[in-house]
């Protein structure tokens, strides 16, 4: 058979699966990513059915997909919210940090593994999954709840850090030295900075420029531009995510609206090749000694975003069940910890990492949204009350008998 | 009298408006970015927590605005619309120190008097239909009636005892 037409059938048939497995795990109310992440185990090398013809555009696909990802996530988001929400949220971003990626590294440290591989591992513990959650919290129809805010707060704190985290982990572990990895840094700053600028000052006249009347005119220059500060966010080490994302928090207004209608389709077709190509770059047979510490990092540090949600929560006066459903719903982590992870596993650092963090996301990811569900429950709603109920009595001072 | 409405921004969703009623109850909507609108309700042992989340298309939030915003539509309410030129639909409360209040509905003569016809009775927010002329009228009782517009004024006019009978 000819290549490129063993090419069509190998992506043929992994898309119709992919599709399929989506449809089971919508019926259980299960987010398609961990489905994705075993179709790639499933296949990928020492995996039951491996694709060899389809290896590179599988490849290629999944770094469109991640820059689909990262520009869609920009879009979510105006800078004007971004910069807002920095102010009035930054202590619950640092707790944030302090809370889930410290226990990343010292895990890593416990297990013997060196500095890069602690720095990857903070990564993946710390990031929530926007995206995951997002989804989440409107199938339990809690948009409208007070702790909500609160929760999308340190998602797009989050998600404004790994604007600097990922430039700075691309540079680690391309092992540029104290000096190259402080000027990156210095030139991811810059970066940075200047787009958010320029975004709040001149976002009007930039979206302006792409006309929202002809859709294909403006996929097409939205993606261009999109691939294109990408491309030279990687030639800067600046992280090719990081420029799409820095895209998406460009355009505001009409012009991001219609970006990501025409945009989602192509985002779920290449998202998914992203997680099955990370899936297809584990080897199942890795996996069995990982999984105990895969499990061990997941119980810790569900239970230290579940503080960071409470404290959060806290910190702007939302009640007892508030808090603790703000710290359930954070606990899944999802496409940023896989794309850091892909990062590590490109730079060839740790080779146990990879099927660590497969694991991990894996057992976060499942176990996230059931755990967010937990305070809709009755059971848990009257726990809840006894024990405020018990806080009031015990809280109060006793009148004293003379 | 002016209420104090709140906007909580949800950034990567839109923005939130909620108000505190007098009753105590908060009631919101969460407006997302592509035009959906979520009507919500708070829990009252909870003020955090939405008890009911509901989304609502264009028309149908332009509806209950509507409906909010005091033109009621009252035709539809008892089933009844406004069909001829003329003929008018209106409820009318039944007021507190009314003398009808425990006495039979034939004992107003409405329809003799005024040529109104009364056509269902709102009780609890219930709809009796048709009531005969034996029905028993309750306190708070709430009475549609179809006639002219003198006709529905004397009804009004006989409810609370404004004429002899």
């Amino acid at each position: 058979m000819h290549a490129s037409t063993v090419l069509l059938i190998e992506i043929g048939a992994l898309l119709f699966g992919l599709g399929m497995l989506g449809r089971v795990g919508r019926r259980f109310g299960l987010s398609p990513i961990p489905l994705y992440l075993l179709a790639g185990l499933f296949f990928g090398h020492g995996g039951l059915v491996p694709l060899s013809a389809s290896e590179d555009f599988i490849a290629i696909g999944a770094q469109i997909g991640v820059i689909l990802l990262l520009v869609m996530l920009g879009l979510e988001y105006s800078a004007d919210e971004l910069v807002g929400n920095l102010r009035s949220a930054a202590p619950a971003g640092v707790l944030d940090m302090l809370l889930n990626a410290l226990p990343g590294a010292l895990f890593a440290i416990l297990l013997g593994w060196d500095l890069k591989a602690a720095l990857v591992l903070a990564g993946i513990t710390w990031v929530s999954s926007s995206g995951v959650i997002a989804k989440v919290l409107g199938d339990l129809g809690r948009l409208g709840n007070r702790e909500t805010p609160v929760i999308l707060s340190v998602l797009v704190i989050e998600d404004l850090a790994m604007a600097f985290y990922l430039p700075i982990a691309t540079a680690v572990l391309a092992g540029v030295g104290l000096l190259g990895g402080l000027s990156t840094l210095g030139v991811a700053v810059v970066t940075v900075v200047a787009v958010l600028v320029v975004a709040i000052r001149y976002g009007g006249p930039i979206s302006r420029f792409m006309s929202v009347k002809d859709p294909e005119a403006l996929l097409l220059s939205v993606l261009g531009l999109t691939l294109f500060v990408s491309g030279v966010a990687a030639e800067l080490k600046v992280s090719e995510a990081v420029g799409a994302f820095l895209v998406g928090i460009a355009l505001s207004g009409p012009v991001a609206h219609h970006a990501t209608e025409m945009l989602s389709p192509l985002r779920d077709l290449f998202a998914a090749v992203f997680f099955v190509f990370f899936g297809l770059s584990t080897d199942p047979a890795d996996m069995p000694p990982v999984l105990l510490p895969a499990l061990g990092l997941a119980v810790l540090t569900m239970l230290t975003k579940v503080a960071t949600g409470y404290l959060a929560a806290r910190r702007v006066g939302i009640a007892l069940p508030g808090r603790l459903r703000a710290g359930l719903a954070l606990t899944p982590r999802g496409e940023f910890s896989v794309v850091i992870a892909g990062l590590a596993v490109a730079s060839g650092v740790q080779p146990k990492l990879a099927p660590l963090a497969t694991a991990y996301v894996l057992i976060t990811v499942v176990s996230g949204p059931m755990l967010a569900r937990l305070p809709d429950y009755a059971w848990f709603k009257n726990l809840v009350r006894r024990r405020m109920a018990a806080q009031r009595t015990t809280g109060k001072p006793l009148p004293s008998v003379e | 009298m002016r209420v104090r409405v709140e906007q909580t921004p949800l950034p990567g969703i839109g923005v939130r408006h909620d108000l505190v009623t007098t009753s105590g109850r908060t009631v919101g909507v969460v407006s997302h970015r592509n035009g959906r609108r979520d009507l919500v309700l708070y829990d009252v042992d909870d003020p955090d927590s939405c008890l009911a989340s509901i989304p609502l298309t264009d028309d149908e939030a332009e509806a209950l605005a509507d409906v909010l915003g005091a033109s009621l539509m009252l035709g539809q309410l008892a089933g009844l619309r406004q069909q001829a030129a003329g003929l008018l639909t209106e409820q009318i409360a039944l007021p507190a120190g009314s003398p009808f209040v425990g006495r039979r509905l034939g004992d107003t003569r409405a329809r003799t008097r005024t040529s109104a016809s009364i056509v269902a009775v709102l009780r609890d927010r219930e709809v009796i239909p048709s009531p005969g002329p034996t029905f028993q009228f309750e306190a708070n009782d709430v009475v549609v009636a179809v006639g002219t517009r003198d006709g529905l004024d004397g009804v009004t006019a006989i409810l609370a005892g404004d004429t002899d009978g």
